[in-house]
């Protein structure tokens, strides 16, 4: 079963990379690099299962991605909408 | 039963992969963020399936709930149908051809490297540890104890992302909503109680099953936000309380510094308790981290500082 | 009497997944906004209540199964709230809920029977 949830996470990151260069929206930039950021954590907590137990390090490493993950985005979000007020600021008439 | 399990899994794994299509190739933006949170819906219940279950917590009430409600902000805000990136120019178009291709056969290198990836592992090391951390669950201990620098740094990260938002302007005023329902005030009244006793539960309980700081922040952020759409927390934007929403923001980072030192100050190594102190301190430093994270996904929702 | 509980259980469950798939069936196929929040809902309120009594029958003890229905009336409460919201502003933004069109043969029983 870790195998399959291996190859799903590559699926996913290979996905989330074409979606991420084919784009020019940067809504939808976004939503691909958070798509990438689930992706690479799928690959870690699979890798987490190892034969002797459930090892926690990936989990913490995961969790903490998370919480930089929504920070990230809400970062660029911000970004992005100060952005387009200037722009259409900028471009309205006088 | 086993077949019954792989059936899930093939469903599971056919959900994400055709959200993630929906959420990424979609013509439509609001239908693009719906796909998307749908996705980090079903990312939970992986997470679920994978014996993670302090990841799914964490994922559902900031992923789903946090993550979705900043989207569909930012969403209202954007003009239809523009773009708000820059065209690209026609000889950059071959290289946007080349990453992508390159991005292809990367993803089919990592998919043949993911299956045969060796899996050493510390469960062993950290369950050798675990008695002398003064926890008794083994993702908190890790999380609070052995690698405690890393959550540190991902706090200050945090709080940066909250000084860059709030740089860059007021808080975006709310729209008016088109009808005055009492529904709304009436539901984040039902449920104010219940987002104080969560977070207060999980963060009792993050000691010695799963919960902990980070899931008890995330809701109690997730209440918050219902607070600020309802418009029942004017505290937030007055003046005279700037200090004290200060103040809160940093608490986190800052007791935790203060453990930190102080534990150099009594043992002479930077980030080392004694053993006796050492439950008291951590949930000193789980209630204040959660704290001052539920603040900070509130700041977020504001996008920009009030106060003014 | 375990054995007979979980077997209802599954039965509940599998009755809960009837009314997703119907609700689901009535979101993708309903023409209009008012008839969709119909379809969801029911799906939420009736296929969410019995899969969580399912779920309680397999329950392994008291707490558990009150915590099942516990998460049963949130969902009730977040649904409905938000079911009149959509229904509201929908309204208030000018969309009308689509009437059926008047069949012609009753018009022409009503001019026989005026004459």
């Amino acid at each position: 079963m870790s195998q399959f949830y291996a190859v799903l996470s590559a699926l996913l990151c290979g996905m989330a990379l074409i979606g991420l260069f084919q784009t020019e929206d940067l809504l939808r930039r976004i939503l691909a690099l958070n798509v990438l950021a689930s992706a690479v954590f799928l690959l870690l907590v699979t890798v987490a299962r190892s034969a002797e137990g459930i090892d926690p390090v990936p989990h913490v490493m995961v969790l903490t991605g998370i919480v930089v993950a929504v920070s990230t985005t809400a970062a660029a979000l911000a970004l992005v909408i100060r952005a387009n007020e200037a722009r259409r600021k900028h471009e309205d008439p006088p | 039963m086993r077949v019954l399990a792989w059936g899930f899994d093939v469903f599971l794994a056919a959900g994400l992969l055709w959200l993630a299509w929906q959420a990424l190739f979609t013509p439509r933006r609001f239908s693009a963020v719906v796909n998307f949170m749908a996705f980090y819906l079903l990312m939970a219940l992986v997470w679920v399936r994978l014996d993670a279950p302090d990841i799914a917590l964490a994922e559902a009430a900031i992923g789903a709930g946090v993550t979705g409600a900043l989207l569909l902000t930012a969403l209202g805000r954007l003009p239809a149908g523009s773009s708000a990136g820059a065209d690209p120019r026609h000889w950059q178009r071959p290289l946007q051809y080349l990453a992508m291709a390159g991005a292809g056969l990367g993803v089919l290198w990592l998919a043949w490297a993911a299956y045969h990836l060796p899996r050493p592992g510390l469960a062993t090391e950290v369950t050798a540890v675990l008695d002398a951390t003064g926890v008794s669950h083994a993702v908190t201990a890790v999380l609070l104890n052995l690698r405690a620098f890393d959550t540190l740094l991902e706090i200050v990260i945090m709080l940066a992302a909250v000084v860059l938002i709030w740089s860059l302007g007021p808080p975006l005023r709310t729209f008016a909503p088109a009808t005055a329902l009492p529904g709304l005030p009436a539901l984040s009244h039902l449920l104010h109680p219940l987002f104080l006793l969560v977070p207060a539960y999980l963060l009792w309980r993050g000691t010695h099953a799963p919960g902990g700081a980070f899931p008890a922040g995330a809701v109690m952020g997730a209440g918050g936000i219902l607070l600020l759409l309802t418009d029942t927390a004017p505290w937030i934007y007055l003046r005279r309380h700037r200090m004290l929403l200060h103040l809160l923001l940093t608490a986190g980072m800052a007791l935790f510094l203060a453990v930190a030192l102080g534990g150099m100050l009594m043992t002479g190594t930077f980030f080392t308790i004694p053993l006796l102190l050492a439950p008291m301190l951590i949930m000193a430093v789980e209630v204040t981290t959660a704290l001052s994270i539920a603040l900070m996904l509130m700041a977020f929702y504001l996008y920009g500082e009030p106060g003014r | 009497m375990t054995e007979a509980l979980h077997w209802l259980g599954c039965g509940f469950v599998v009755a809960g997944i009837l009314f997703f798939l119907a609700g689901s069936l009535g979101l993708l196929r309903f023409a209009d906004v008012f008839s969709r929040l119909h379809a969801l809902t029911k799906a939420d309120n009736l296929g969410l209540g019995l899969i969580c009594l399912g779920l309680a029958f397999q329950a392994s003890g008291l707490a558990e199964a009150v915590k099942y229905l516990l998460i049963w009336l949130l969902m009730l409460v977040a649904s409905g709230i938000g079911a009149t919201l959509i229904a509201s502003t929908a309204l208030a933004c000018g969309l009308v809920p689509r009437k059926a069109d008047m069949p012609t043969s009753s018009t022409t029983i009503k001019r026989s029977v005026e004459k």
